[in-house]
């Protein structure tokens, strides 16, 4: 999830004046899963997603990339289900499944017509609690995943961009480490680390499981207690969470790629959203729109329509996560523009803010197109289900989406000055990648949230 | 598992839905001509439209490809009545999206608007206004022809793309579907606005156009939303030549492209299929068999999970008005890309001449089938089939025929269509990696 906005636009229906209210059930099992299923009965398909709460950011150095690696071993079979049998049997319902791992959870999921929908419930019940980690298939998927960190990240200019922005912005939070693991410890990996891994976190208490579609949610709750309600809760350990010590000062770094274009990245650690009733999350989500949120948004107009110094321009924040938040800018230079140039101008954006705040009209256009977009993001039931787990994986409700609307609705102009205010020089990291043609290696665009299988 | 009686009520629960049913489509033409499709969908406020030409790169001018990219591209930068901030900011103010794509066979631009008809209205105007009466401003093609040029300068640096474009050049030497792989710096720095205002003229004709409607509208709003999309458009240009064939080459070739990158891209492909191929339904389910069918399919099976070669091995098949391509992609480590080479090889050798398993072809046919419904879940999913079925002038009974065909399919037809269409000898090459295929050189690799 790259912005707030297609996080809290759908699903919450009474709000919005909208025709038909969504019908959201949710049920806690007495081993502690959490069911939450909407109906949606626009097409007789439906969604299932098995949110558990673990990611990269429980990792610890040496160990990266563990969640990953576990998340791709899920499917090479169980006690009862034999390796890939997992997905040929979903894939003979007519349905689709994958999975996919970021910092703060692993997400199993399938999608199907809905009448096929207890086949993939027993299938995921089944894997909770039965995976087989063979050493052979183990030693194979290594090198499957060493691949894909090669495809994904050493080969991408900007791949490696990202990688270094959260290892140098970052130097104690988890949030540093890539998803996919540093190459090293994806090599070293042992088949014992995941069975470990595996024990320590897959349990139905660390555990939501999601449906959207055309379903009865009384029927698929009921559905989900036959299938998980046997599962025995397991005690996990302990998450010590270790918060990012506070930055004293500018930090610049710099990384070389094969590369025809340079890049530029402003990085920020900015106060994430750990209660619904905190200000500064809300202020620093609308001050992104704002600069980038929209056709109209400051950055691409100012730098590179107008001034034409930037081929384009862009910021990012996701108030949503168990690690730190970096609120970011990021910008690729126009020919014969040098990369000072560029940093002033997007500091320039960023202090205009700061200095004289933002005007009336401006503010409107950005709560529009946040009203507009919890409208249109009903109509995929996949977003639906991803941001009611991404919600309660989180520790808070599927029903926060409400709040949050309202109090994204209610940032003023003062808050966004405030909130451009944070962003200081003494608290920033500046991540250059430097182009050096095809000397070194190639190039393609790519933002690494989230990597799947 | 042995359902009990408690399993079978609750599965009986679930199973109680509304019978599976393509959706209604309804379709006319519009007073100049264009294609309408329309499929009401009252659950949600929204309203998409899809507005597309026979615009697509394919019109290029042979000296000038990416014409007709810049020409989509541009139709946002300012009218004769508006400029282009305030283009945006009116989209902005409505919270309207207008994004377009230009493909092989069309230029398509897509809109998405709130139902309510303050907003909808306005916004299909603002449309009409951009495709009707573009501006093309001098000032803005000049920024944009030089954002593409470096975009271009640096796609040319991923070894995918390089892969792609190459094996596009191999197998559409000098038909109009491999004008896109000769875009060029050069090619871009010569197009000037007499050129995009010559393609508009040309190809954005209102009798080629096709417009796909879906969403919360009777169909008396369908039917005047169409007609004001369309209403500034002059008719009665003449239609433009019809598509060349394509013709096939009669041996396959290798190229191999050094490149820094720690792994090696391969593609391999030739022209196969079209939107009216007598052979379709068994090039596709297929093809699932081959490639197409993700972790089912051969190719990941060989090279992903007996091999730990590729993170991703796949076969695609684009259907377009001429033959458009099947193509095989992988990626691997450069030491491993000759075994990985082989193994991509004899797979479809083994398939072509035996076709697929009956255990394969029942699989492939439950995944196509069962999963029909899933192709058009959603609005926007269900817009771009409309979208596909007025531009190939597809039946309306498309959606409901596909699944129908696909059942119907038996392991010989499959078996002997792939016999008749892919010739492993004719299927071109290209490796982008290594220095050679006998020595694989690893300038600049760092992964060891």
């Amino acid at each position: 999830m790259k912005n707030w906005h297609k996080l809290v636009a759908a699903g919450v229906f009474a709000a919005s004046g909208a025709t038909a209210a969504a019908e959201t059930v949710e049920a806690t099992l007495p081993n502690g899963l959490k069911v939450v299923v909407r109906r949606d009965a626009r097409a007789p398909v439906a969604v299932s997603q098995l949110w558990y709460r673990v990611g990269s950011v429980d990792e610890v150095n040496g160990r990266t990339g563990l969640s990953h690696l576990l998340e791709h071993m899920m499917f090479k079979g169980t006690r009862k289900v034999p390796a890939g049998e997992f997905s040929r049997r979903i894939a003979a319902a007519g349905g689709q499944d994958n999975a996919f791992t970021s910092r703060d959870a692993t997400v199993y999921f399938q999608q199907l017509a809905a009448d096929k929908l207890p086949l993939a419930i027993e299938l995921e019940a089944d894997r909770m609690v039965n995976l087989v980690v063979d050493d052979e298939a183990f030693r194979r998927e290594i090198e499957v995943v060493r691949e894909e960190r090669r495809w994904r990240t050493d080969d991408q200019p900007t791949g490696r961009l990202h990688e270094a922005l959260y290892a140098s912005a970052l130097v104690a939070n988890p949030a540093r480490h890539p998803v996919i693991g540093w190459m090293d410890d994806i090599r070293n990996m042992k088949a014992d680390d995941l069975r470990a891994w595996y024990r320590d976190w897959y349990a139905p208490n660390n555990a939501t499981l999601v449906v959207v579609g055309d379903v009865d949610p009384q029927a698929v709750i009921a559905l989900a207690r036959r299938q998980f309600g046997a599962l025995k809760p397991r005690p996990l350990p302990e998450r010590r969470e270790q918060r990012e010590p506070e930055q004293q000062g500018m930090r610049r770094v710099t990384v070389k790629a094969p590369s025809e274009l340079s890049y530029l990245t402003l990085a920020w650690p900015v106060p994430r959203l750990e209660s619904l009733t905190d200000v500064d999350p809300y202020a620093l989500s609308v001050l992104s729109e704002l600069l980038d949120g929209h056709d109209a948004a400051r950055l691409p107009r100012r730098l590179v329509r107008e001034k034409k110094i930037a081929l384009s321009a862009s910021s990012g924040y996701d108030p949503l996560g168990r690690g730190a938040a970096l609120f970011t800018l990021t910008a690729v230079p126009a020919a014969g523009v040098g990369l000072d140039a560029l940093e002033a101008a997007l500091k320039a954006e960023v202090a205009r803010i700061a200095k004289d705040g933002v005007g009336a009209a401006e503010l409107a256009r950005v709560r529009r197109q946040l009203e507009a977009s919890r409208v249109f993001e009903r109509d995929s039931m996949f977003g639906q289900a991803m941001q009611i787990g991404a919600l309660e994986s989180l520790g808070f409700s599927w029903r926060a989406e409400d709040e949050m609307n309202r109090r994204l609705q209610a940032v003023d102009a003062a808050a966004v000055q405030r909130a451009a205010r944070l962003l200081v020089d003494d608290k920033l990291t500046v991540v250059t990648l430097l182009a050096q043609g095809m000397k070194g290696r190639p190039a393609a665009s790519a933002k690494l949230e989230e990597v799947s299988r | 598992m042995k359902p009990t009686p408690r399993w079978t009520a609750l599965v009986f629960a679930l199973l109680a839905l509304p019978a599976l049913a393509a959706p209604q489509i309804q379709d006319w033409r519009a007073a100049s001509g264009a294609r309408v499709l329309f499929v009401a969908a009252h659950e949600n406020p929204i309203v998409d439209v899809q507005l597309s030409f026979d615009a697509g790169n394919r019109r290029d001018p042979a000296d000038k490809p990416g014409v007709a990219e810049l020409t989509l591209g541009l139709l946002d930068a300012g009218t004769a009545t508006l400029g282009e901030e305030a283009v945006r900011e009116k989209l902005t103010d409505l919270a309207a999206s207008v994004s377009g794509s230009v493909d092989a066979d069309s230029a398509t631009l897509t809109l998405r608007v709130l139902a309510r008809p303050e907003v909808r209205e306005p916004a299909v105007a603002l449309l009409a206004e951009l495709v009707a009466r573009p501006a093309f401003p001098d000032a803005v093609l000049r920024r944009e022809r030089e954002r593409s040029v470096d975009s271009l300068r640096q796609r040319e640096t991923d070894p995918g793309f390089l892969a792609g474009r190459e094996l596009s050049r191999l197998m559409y030497p000098a038909h109009p579907y491999g004008l896109g792989a000769r875009l060029s710096a050069d090619s871009l720095r010569r197009i000037g606005r007499a050129d995009l205002l010559a393609f508009w003229r040309t190809y954005y004709r209102p009798e080629s156009a096709v417009v796909a409607i879906v969403g919360d509208l009777t169909r008396a709003e369908a039917e005047r939303l169409a007609e004001r999309l369309l209403a500034g458009l002059p008719t009665g240009r003449p239609a433009p030549a019809a598509l060349p064939g394509v013709s096939m080459q009669a041996a396959g070739r290798l190229r191999v492209i050094a490149h820094p990158a720690s792994q090696a891209h391969v593609v391999m492909g030739l022209p196969m299929i079209t939107r009216h191929d007598p052979d379709y339904y068994a090039l596709m389910a297929g093809n699932y068999v081959l490639g197409g069918g993700g972790f089912d399919a051969r190719l990941m099976r060989e090279l992903r999970d007996r091999r730990g070669l590729t993170y991703g091995a796949s076969s695609s098949l684009a259907p377009l008005e001429g033959a458009g391509p099947f193509e095989l992609a992988f990626s691997t480590r450069k030491d491993k890309v000759g075994e990985a080479l082989a193994v991509a090889r004899a797979t479809v050798a083994d398939f072509v001449a035996n076709g697929p398993s009956e255990a394969e072809l029942a699989q492939a046919k439950a995944n196509i089938v069962g999963g029909f419904p899933l192709r058009f879940d959603s609005n926007r999913k269900l817009l771009g089939y409309l979208g596909v079925i007025g531009r190939y002038e597809l039946p309306l009974t498309f959606l409901g025929d596909y699944p129908a065909r696909i059942a119907a399919l038996t392991v010989a037809d499959v078996r002997d269509a792939w016999r008749r269409r892919l010739d492993p000898a004719r299927l071109d090459t290209v490796v982008v990696g290594p220095t050679s295929l006998d020595a694989p050189g690893e300038p600049g690799g760092m992964t060891r």
